[in-house]
Protein backbone atom coordinates (compact mmCIF):
# COMPACT_ATOMS: atom_id res chain seq x y z
CA UNK A 1 0.00 0.00 0.00
CA UNK A 2 1.12 3.56 -0.70
CA UNK A 3 4.04 2.85 -3.33
CA UNK A 4 2.12 1.16 -5.40
CA UNK A 5 -0.84 3.93 -6.28
CA UNK A 6 -3.96 3.15 -8.14
CA UNK A 7 -5.23 6.05 -10.31
CA UNK A 8 -8.78 7.46 -11.22
CA UNK A 9 -7.91 7.11 -14.89
CA UNK A 10 -6.97 2.75 -14.31
CA UNK A 11 -11.37 2.43 -13.49
CA UNK A 12 -14.56 2.32 -15.70
CA UNK A 13 -18.12 1.81 -14.64
CA UNK A 14 -18.85 -1.77 -14.16
CA UNK A 15 -15.05 -2.68 -12.81
CA UNK A 16 -14.99 -4.74 -10.11
CA UNK A 17 -12.42 -4.01 -7.20
CA UNK A 18 -10.62 -6.19 -5.24
CA UNK A 19 -12.37 -8.22 -2.53
CA UNK A 20 -11.47 -8.51 1.24
CA UNK A 21 -12.58 -11.87 2.56
CA UNK A 22 -12.52 -12.90 6.89
CA UNK A 23 -14.26 -16.46 8.44
CA UNK A 24 -16.02 -14.97 11.28
CA UNK A 25 -16.07 -16.34 15.00
CA UNK A 26 -15.93 -15.23 18.37
CA UNK A 27 -12.18 -14.31 18.22
CA UNK A 28 -13.29 -11.70 15.70
CA UNK A 29 -16.28 -11.06 17.57
CA UNK A 30 -14.59 -10.53 20.77
CA UNK A 31 -11.80 -8.52 19.97
CA UNK A 32 -14.30 -5.95 18.35
CA UNK A 33 -16.35 -6.21 21.23
CA UNK A 34 -13.82 -5.15 23.33
CA UNK A 35 -12.78 -1.96 21.28
CA UNK A 36 -16.36 -0.42 20.65
CA UNK A 37 -17.74 -1.42 24.32
CA UNK A 38 -20.26 -3.74 22.15
CA UNK A 39 -21.14 -5.94 24.56
CA UNK A 40 -24.47 -7.57 23.78
CA UNK A 41 -25.49 -10.79 25.02
CA UNK A 42 -27.32 -11.77 21.39
CA UNK A 43 -23.46 -11.35 20.65
CA UNK A 44 -21.91 -13.76 23.15
CA UNK A 45 -24.08 -15.91 24.92
CA UNK A 46 -25.53 -18.51 22.56
CA UNK A 47 -28.34 -20.34 25.65
CA UNK A 48 -29.50 -15.81 25.10
CA UNK A 49 -29.28 -16.11 21.52
CA UNK A 50 -31.64 -19.40 21.16
CA UNK A 51 -34.11 -17.44 24.10
CA UNK A 52 -34.61 -15.20 21.45
CA UNK A 53 -35.10 -17.68 18.95
CA UNK A 54 -32.36 -17.23 16.84
CA UNK A 55 -29.95 -20.68 15.85
CA UNK A 56 -26.56 -19.36 17.26
CA UNK A 57 -24.89 -16.10 18.67
CA UNK A 58 -24.18 -13.64 15.77
CA UNK A 59 -22.10 -11.01 14.66
CA UNK A 60 -21.91 -7.07 14.83
CA UNK A 61 -23.06 -5.54 11.80
CA UNK A 62 -20.71 -2.44 12.72
CA UNK A 63 -17.75 -5.33 12.38
CA UNK A 64 -19.43 -5.77 8.83
CA UNK A 65 -19.27 -1.96 8.40
CA UNK A 66 -15.54 -2.07 9.54
CA UNK A 67 -14.80 -4.94 6.63
CA UNK A 68 -16.57 -2.83 4.05
CA UNK A 69 -13.89 -0.02 4.87
CA UNK A 70 -11.19 -2.33 5.11
CA UNK A 71 -11.89 -3.46 1.64
CA UNK A 72 -12.42 0.21 -0.07
CA UNK A 73 -8.83 1.36 2.18
CA UNK A 74 -6.94 -1.92 1.06
CA UNK A 75 -7.60 -0.83 -2.75
CA UNK A 76 -7.21 2.57 -2.47
CA UNK A 77 -4.12 2.32 -0.49
CA UNK A 78 -2.81 6.13 1.32
CA UNK A 79 -3.07 8.39 -1.65
CA UNK A 80 -7.00 7.93 -1.79
CA UNK A 81 -9.76 8.97 0.40
CA UNK A 82 -13.26 7.47 1.57
CA UNK A 83 -15.92 10.20 0.94
CA UNK A 84 -18.71 8.44 1.96
CA UNK A 85 -19.60 5.28 3.02
CA UNK A 86 -23.40 3.59 3.39
CA UNK A 87 -25.00 0.79 3.82
CA UNK A 88 -28.18 -1.76 5.04
CA UNK A 89 -28.12 -5.01 7.04
CA UNK A 90 -29.99 -7.43 5.68
CA UNK A 91 -29.06 -10.76 7.06
CA UNK A 92 -27.40 -12.35 10.31
CA UNK A 93 -23.58 -13.26 10.55
CA UNK A 94 -23.50 -16.38 11.90
CA UNK A 95 -19.81 -18.22 13.44
CA UNK A 96 -17.70 -19.77 11.02
CA UNK A 97 -19.53 -17.84 8.25
CA UNK A 98 -17.08 -16.71 5.40
CA UNK A 99 -17.40 -12.81 4.72
CA UNK A 100 -16.72 -11.24 1.29
CA UNK A 101 -16.68 -7.89 0.93
CA UNK A 102 -17.19 -6.65 -2.87
CA UNK A 103 -17.51 -3.72 -4.76
CA UNK A 104 -18.49 -2.56 -8.32
CA UNK A 105 -17.90 1.07 -9.62
CA UNK A 106 -21.27 2.49 -10.74
CA UNK A 107 -20.30 6.17 -11.49
CA UNK A 108 -17.31 8.12 -12.38
CA UNK A 109 -17.12 11.78 -12.54
CA UNK A 110 -14.59 14.98 -11.72
CA UNK A 111 -16.14 17.70 -8.98
CA UNK A 112 -14.34 20.70 -7.42
CA UNK A 113 -11.12 19.03 -8.67
CA UNK A 114 -11.62 15.75 -7.12
CA UNK A 115 -11.46 12.64 -8.82
CA UNK A 116 -13.97 10.47 -7.62
CA UNK A 117 -15.62 6.60 -7.86
CA UNK A 118 -19.08 5.66 -7.14
CA UNK A 119 -20.02 2.56 -6.24
CA UNK A 120 -22.43 -0.40 -4.85
CA UNK A 121 -20.45 -2.14 -1.90
CA UNK A 122 -21.70 -5.29 -0.19
CA UNK A 123 -21.00 -8.35 2.00
CA UNK A 124 -21.38 -11.58 1.09
CA UNK A 125 -21.83 -14.55 2.80
CA UNK A 126 -21.05 -18.24 1.45
CA UNK A 127 -24.27 -18.93 0.39
CA UNK A 128 -24.28 -16.14 -1.38
CA UNK A 129 -26.37 -14.13 -0.08
CA UNK A 130 -26.12 -10.38 0.44
CA UNK A 131 -25.85 -9.38 4.09
CA UNK A 132 -25.04 -6.05 3.88
CA UNK A 133 -25.62 -4.20 0.71
CA UNK A 134 -24.44 -0.25 0.13
CA UNK A 135 -23.37 2.80 -1.55
CA UNK A 136 -19.56 4.40 -1.21
CA UNK A 137 -17.80 7.13 -2.73
CA UNK A 138 -13.69 7.43 -3.53
CA UNK A 139 -11.45 10.30 -4.13
CA UNK A 140 -8.62 8.93 -6.03
CA UNK A 141 -5.19 10.39 -7.33
CA UNK A 142 -5.33 11.47 -10.88
CA UNK A 143 -2.73 10.75 -13.73
CA UNK A 144 -2.89 14.10 -14.97
CA UNK A 145 -2.59 16.04 -11.41
CA UNK B 1 -54.96 1.92 15.46
CA UNK B 2 -53.32 5.80 15.46
CA UNK B 3 -53.64 6.77 11.79
CA UNK B 4 -50.00 8.27 11.98
CA UNK B 5 -47.35 7.53 14.60
CA UNK B 6 -45.82 11.72 13.83
CA UNK B 7 -46.45 13.25 17.34
CA UNK B 8 -46.04 16.56 18.11
CA UNK B 9 -43.30 15.43 20.92
CA UNK B 10 -41.69 13.92 17.31
CA UNK B 11 -42.11 17.17 15.73
CA UNK B 12 -40.70 19.44 18.10
CA UNK B 13 -37.15 17.95 17.90
CA UNK B 14 -36.88 18.69 14.04
CA UNK B 15 -33.69 20.50 13.31
CA UNK B 16 -33.07 20.35 17.06
CA UNK B 17 -29.56 19.17 18.15
CA UNK B 18 -29.66 16.84 21.09
CA UNK B 19 -27.87 13.91 22.83
CA UNK B 20 -24.27 16.11 23.01
CA UNK B 21 -21.82 14.43 23.72
CA UNK B 22 -17.71 15.01 23.69
CA UNK B 23 -15.36 11.77 23.99
CA UNK B 24 -12.04 11.41 25.74
CA UNK B 25 -8.96 12.57 23.92
CA UNK B 26 -8.44 9.73 21.23
CA UNK B 27 -5.18 7.69 22.16
CA UNK B 28 -2.65 6.16 19.88
CA UNK B 29 -3.63 2.73 21.95
CA UNK B 30 -7.79 3.28 20.80
CA UNK B 31 -6.46 3.73 17.29
CA UNK B 32 -4.10 1.09 17.94
CA UNK B 33 -6.60 -1.59 19.29
CA UNK B 34 -9.22 -0.83 16.89
CA UNK B 35 -7.11 -1.41 13.87
CA UNK B 36 -6.28 -4.90 14.95
CA UNK B 37 -9.92 -5.89 16.27
CA UNK B 38 -11.05 -4.97 12.49
CA UNK B 39 -8.26 -6.14 10.37
CA UNK B 40 -7.80 -9.74 12.80
CA UNK B 41 -5.98 -11.85 11.99
CA UNK B 42 -4.24 -9.68 9.69
CA UNK B 43 -1.36 -7.00 10.85
CA UNK B 44 -3.08 -4.08 10.08
CA UNK B 45 -1.96 -0.40 8.29
CA UNK B 46 0.90 0.71 9.52
CA UNK B 47 -0.28 4.11 9.52
CA UNK B 48 -2.35 3.31 12.37
CA UNK B 49 0.35 2.54 14.73
CA UNK B 50 3.66 3.49 13.73
CA UNK B 51 4.06 6.72 14.64
CA UNK B 52 7.54 7.21 12.83
CA UNK B 53 5.75 5.68 9.42
CA UNK B 54 2.77 8.00 9.88
CA UNK B 55 5.04 10.85 10.33
CA UNK B 56 6.34 10.60 6.77
CA UNK B 57 2.68 9.99 5.06
CA UNK B 58 0.67 12.30 3.98
CA UNK B 59 -1.40 12.99 7.24
CA UNK B 60 2.17 13.39 8.90
CA UNK B 61 1.03 11.44 12.01
CA UNK B 62 -0.93 8.34 13.32
CA UNK B 63 -5.33 8.53 11.92
CA UNK B 64 -7.85 6.89 13.11
CA UNK B 65 -9.68 4.79 10.60
CA UNK B 66 -12.82 6.28 9.46
CA UNK B 67 -14.91 4.39 10.96
CA UNK B 68 -13.07 4.65 14.35
CA UNK B 69 -15.80 5.06 17.77
CA UNK B 70 -14.09 7.18 20.18
CA UNK B 71 -17.61 7.41 22.18
CA UNK B 72 -16.64 3.73 23.09
CA UNK B 73 -16.86 3.17 26.89
CA UNK B 74 -18.08 5.68 28.59
CA UNK B 75 -17.67 6.12 32.42
CA UNK B 76 -21.53 6.84 32.61
CA UNK B 77 -24.08 5.67 29.97
CA UNK B 78 -25.85 8.83 28.82
CA UNK B 79 -29.56 8.48 28.21
CA UNK B 80 -30.56 9.50 24.52
CA UNK B 81 -34.00 10.81 23.52
CA UNK B 82 -35.93 7.96 22.06
CA UNK B 83 -38.07 9.46 19.68
CA UNK B 84 -41.07 7.78 19.49
CA UNK B 85 -41.27 6.24 22.77
CA UNK B 86 -40.02 2.96 24.23
CA UNK B 87 -39.52 0.05 21.88
CA UNK B 88 -42.13 -2.74 22.08
CA UNK B 89 -44.07 -5.39 20.12
CA UNK B 90 -47.19 -3.21 19.59
CA UNK B 91 -47.51 -1.14 16.29
CA UNK B 92 -46.18 1.83 15.87
CA UNK B 93 -43.12 0.85 18.88
CA UNK B 94 -41.70 -1.85 16.97
CA UNK B 95 -38.34 -0.68 15.24
CA UNK B 96 -36.21 -1.40 12.06
CA UNK B 97 -32.75 -0.56 11.23
CA UNK B 98 -33.16 1.29 7.91
CA UNK B 99 -29.27 2.17 7.60
CA UNK B 100 -26.96 4.86 7.62
CA UNK B 101 -24.96 6.99 5.16
CA UNK B 102 -21.74 8.61 6.51
CA UNK B 103 -19.73 11.02 4.96
CA UNK B 104 -16.22 12.01 6.12
CA UNK B 105 -14.09 15.11 6.13
CA UNK B 106 -10.73 15.73 8.37
CA UNK B 107 -9.16 12.55 9.83
CA UNK B 108 -9.14 11.64 13.52
CA UNK B 109 -5.76 11.49 15.04
CA UNK B 110 -4.32 10.89 19.05
CA UNK B 111 -5.39 13.87 20.73
CA UNK B 112 -8.49 14.79 19.18
CA UNK B 113 -11.45 15.59 21.24
CA UNK B 114 -14.46 14.59 19.61
CA UNK B 115 -18.08 16.41 19.89
CA UNK B 116 -21.11 14.62 18.31
CA UNK B 117 -24.39 16.40 17.92
CA UNK B 118 -27.62 14.84 16.11
CA UNK B 119 -30.51 16.53 14.95
CA UNK B 120 -33.75 14.37 13.44
CA UNK B 121 -33.37 15.94 10.19
CA UNK B 122 -36.53 14.13 8.09
CA UNK B 123 -39.41 12.26 9.36
CA UNK B 124 -42.02 11.03 6.99
CA UNK B 125 -44.49 7.98 6.56
CA UNK B 126 -45.77 5.32 4.14
CA UNK B 127 -48.22 2.91 4.22
CA UNK B 128 -46.96 -0.85 2.92
CA UNK B 129 -47.46 -4.22 3.99
CA UNK B 130 -46.63 -4.12 7.46
CA UNK B 131 -49.12 -1.01 7.96
CA UNK B 132 -47.68 2.64 8.74
CA UNK B 133 -44.24 2.85 8.83
CA UNK B 134 -42.47 5.74 9.90
CA UNK B 135 -38.80 7.00 8.84
CA UNK B 136 -36.67 9.19 11.11
CA UNK B 137 -33.94 10.97 9.39
CA UNK B 138 -31.32 11.62 12.15
CA UNK B 139 -28.06 13.23 10.99
CA UNK B 140 -24.99 13.36 14.01
CA UNK B 141 -22.29 15.17 13.37
CA UNK B 142 -18.83 14.87 14.76
CA UNK B 143 -16.59 17.54 14.88
CA UNK B 144 -13.03 18.35 16.51
CA UNK B 145 -11.58 20.60 19.17
CA UNK B 146 -10.56 22.81 16.27
CA UNK B 147 -14.37 22.87 15.18
CA UNK B 148 -13.08 20.70 12.31
CA UNK B 149 -16.30 18.76 10.86
CA UNK B 150 -14.79 15.04 11.08
CA UNK B 151 -17.97 12.61 10.12
CA UNK B 152 -21.27 13.55 9.54
CA UNK B 153 -23.80 10.34 9.70
CA UNK B 154 -27.39 10.17 8.50
CA UNK B 155 -29.53 7.16 9.91
CA UNK B 156 -32.91 5.94 9.20
CA UNK B 157 -34.92 4.66 11.87
CA UNK B 158 -37.76 2.82 11.25
CA UNK B 159 -41.10 2.64 13.81
CA UNK B 160 -43.80 0.34 11.84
Amino acid sequence: MGDAAVYWEDYEIGDDIPTFERKTDMMHWNRYAAVNDEFVYIHMDADYAKSTGQPDVFGMGNLRLAYLHNMLRNWIGEAGDIKRLGCQYRALNFREDVLTARGRITNKYEEDGNHLLDLDIWVENQKGENTCPGTATVCLPSRQT
Amino acid sequence: MADTYITEDIRKWLDVERDVMVSPPISESDIRKWAIAVYWPETPPKKYWDAEYARTSRWGGIVAPEEFNPFAWPIERQETVRLGGDIGKEPGKRVLNGGSEAHYYTPMRPGDVIRSGTKLVEVYEKTGRLGIMMFLINETTWTNQNGEAVKVDRKTNIRY
